[in-house]
């Protein structure tokens, strides 16, 4: 794996001057992604969502590489049409590059709108990474709930009112939805553990056919958080077991990282706005209710990693 | 930007025809609060280039030497995860002054 300084030599394909909040996750994830890309040419698509309205507003773009600017519901469609143009280029001799293709999508345009899409162009065996940066709500839109908003958050579209305190259900979990399909390579990473995240871009670049990685991305507008919180609070998202890092590398479960000791969800919660309503007592038992289904998703996790 | 073109003028489906043109968009005037650098307390272990959203640490031959505050939004995150030298801080935070 290339260690900070290499990182450094190759020199940024993602620049500043875009126009996310200070502090913003999702532009770490898409600087990050394209240092660990390396020098070899990539192709990248993003669906609408804050990554892509930030970096590439007329006549501007943050996208030192080629970019194509996808709707909302398909950047995996986006980015398998060009690599199946590719391969027929290349077949007839007209290309002889080796080029990757990199999708990038938020969670709606992933867990939700977008899911189809991906899914087939991952059952299609397409030489792909999908990147999903997960800041867990629609931030564009103004912070709607989607599939990956977790229970008790706070959203426009499920607030903290008299009755209802925040979304009432789970999160789905889309990476073992991928996982599902059977794919070489399957993997969540966080932003605030660059070394993890580099590994993971490197090894599924380099592993050839579709590739899935989600990447936790604090998100300092949509969560409430104050903007130099961003890495530390993807890692103790870690910590708290919420998202574990773990790849999933030829239907083979591993887990990258074991907390040494496992910290209470509610420190990562109320260090956030969205949770905040939840520190009243007679709300104990919703955050009991998450604790357990952190435990109980970590246990089936090591099961499935113990195999 | 300087002007505006007219259509004619522009790339067909509004194509950018060139790669990484937001750095000549400043977006350093968000700043309430900017980061000064102390490089007698720095390791050089790069933290703060590779967590920085904004692309704003300056690197010469691979090292650290202070920031690009055309781009620095002021975040904080450079400072925040900055180890230091013995505990004492690389990166200090400085409220803007009008
Ligand atoms: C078909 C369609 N419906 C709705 C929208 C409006 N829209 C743009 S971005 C967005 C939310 C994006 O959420 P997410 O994918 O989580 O990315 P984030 O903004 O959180 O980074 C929506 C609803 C759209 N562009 N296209
Ligand atoms: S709302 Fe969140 S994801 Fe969107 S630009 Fe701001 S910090 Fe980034
Ligand atoms: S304050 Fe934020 S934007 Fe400015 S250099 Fe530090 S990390 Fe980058
Ligand atoms: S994080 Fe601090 S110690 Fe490390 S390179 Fe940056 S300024 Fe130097
Ligand atoms: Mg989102």
């Amino acid at each position: 794996m290339a260690n900070l300084k290499e990182l450094a030599a190759r020199g940024d394909k993602f620049t500043g001057g875009h126009r996310a909040c200070a502090g913003c996750g999702a532009t770490i994830v898409a600087r990050q992604a394209l240092l660990a890309a390396g020098d070899k040419p990539v192709v990248t698509t993003c669906a609408t969502g804050c990554l892509e309205v930030v970096s590439t507003i007329f006549p501007y773009t943050a996208w030192d590489v080629p970019f194509i600017h996808s709707a909302f519901e398909n950047s995996a469609a986006t980015i398998s049409g060009v690599e199946a143009a590719y391969q027929s280029l290349k077949r007839q001799g007209t290309v002889t590059e080796d080029i990757r293709f990199m999708a990038f999508g938020g969670d709606g345009g992933t867990y939700d709108i977008g899911l189809q899409a991906l899914s087939g162009a991952m059952e299609r065996g397409h030489n792909m990474l999908y990147i999903c940066y997960d800041n867990q709500a629609y931030m564009n839109t103004g912070i709607q709930r989607s599939s990956a908003t977790p229970k008790g958050s706070s959203t426009t579209t499920s607030p903290n009112g008299k009755k209802i305190p925040g979304k009432v259900q789970f999160r789905k979990n889309l990476t073992e939805i991928m996982a599902a399909h059977g794919i070489p390579y399957v993997a969540q990473s966080v932003v605030g553990n660059w070394s993890d995240f580099t590994k993971k871009v490197e090894k599924a670049l380099a592993k050839g056919g579709p590739a899935f990685i989600a990447i936790l991305q604090p998100c300092r507008l949509g969560w409430g958080y104050p903007p130099e919180l961003t890495a530390e609070l993807g890692r103790l998202a870690v910590e708290t077991n919420f998202w574990p890092l773990y790849e999933v590398e030829d239907g083979q479960y591993k887990l990258n990282h074991t907390p040494k000791e496992r910290q209470p969800i509610d420190e990562w919660m109320f260090q956030q706005e969205r949770f905040r309503h939840l520190k009243r007592p007679e709300h104990q038992a919703i955050i009991a209710q998450i604790q357990q289904d952190i435990d109980a998703r970590w246990e089936q996790l090591n099961k499935k990693c113990s195999l | 930007m300087s002007e505006l073109k007219k259509y004619k003028e522009l790339a067909l489906g509004g194509n950018i025809e060139k790669g990484g043109t937001a750095v000549d968009f400043k977006t350093g005037d968000w700043r309430s609060s900017r980061p000064i650098y102390h490089p007698e307390n720095c390791i050089q272990c790069l933290f703060c280039w590779v967590y920085c959203p904004d692309s704003a640490v300056i690197l010469k031959d691979g090292k650290v030497t202070g920031f690009n505050l055309d781009h620095c939004k002021g975040c904080g995150i450079c400072a925040h995860e900055c180890p230091g030298k013995k505990k004492v801080k690389a990166i200090t935070m400085e409220e803007e002054v009008k």
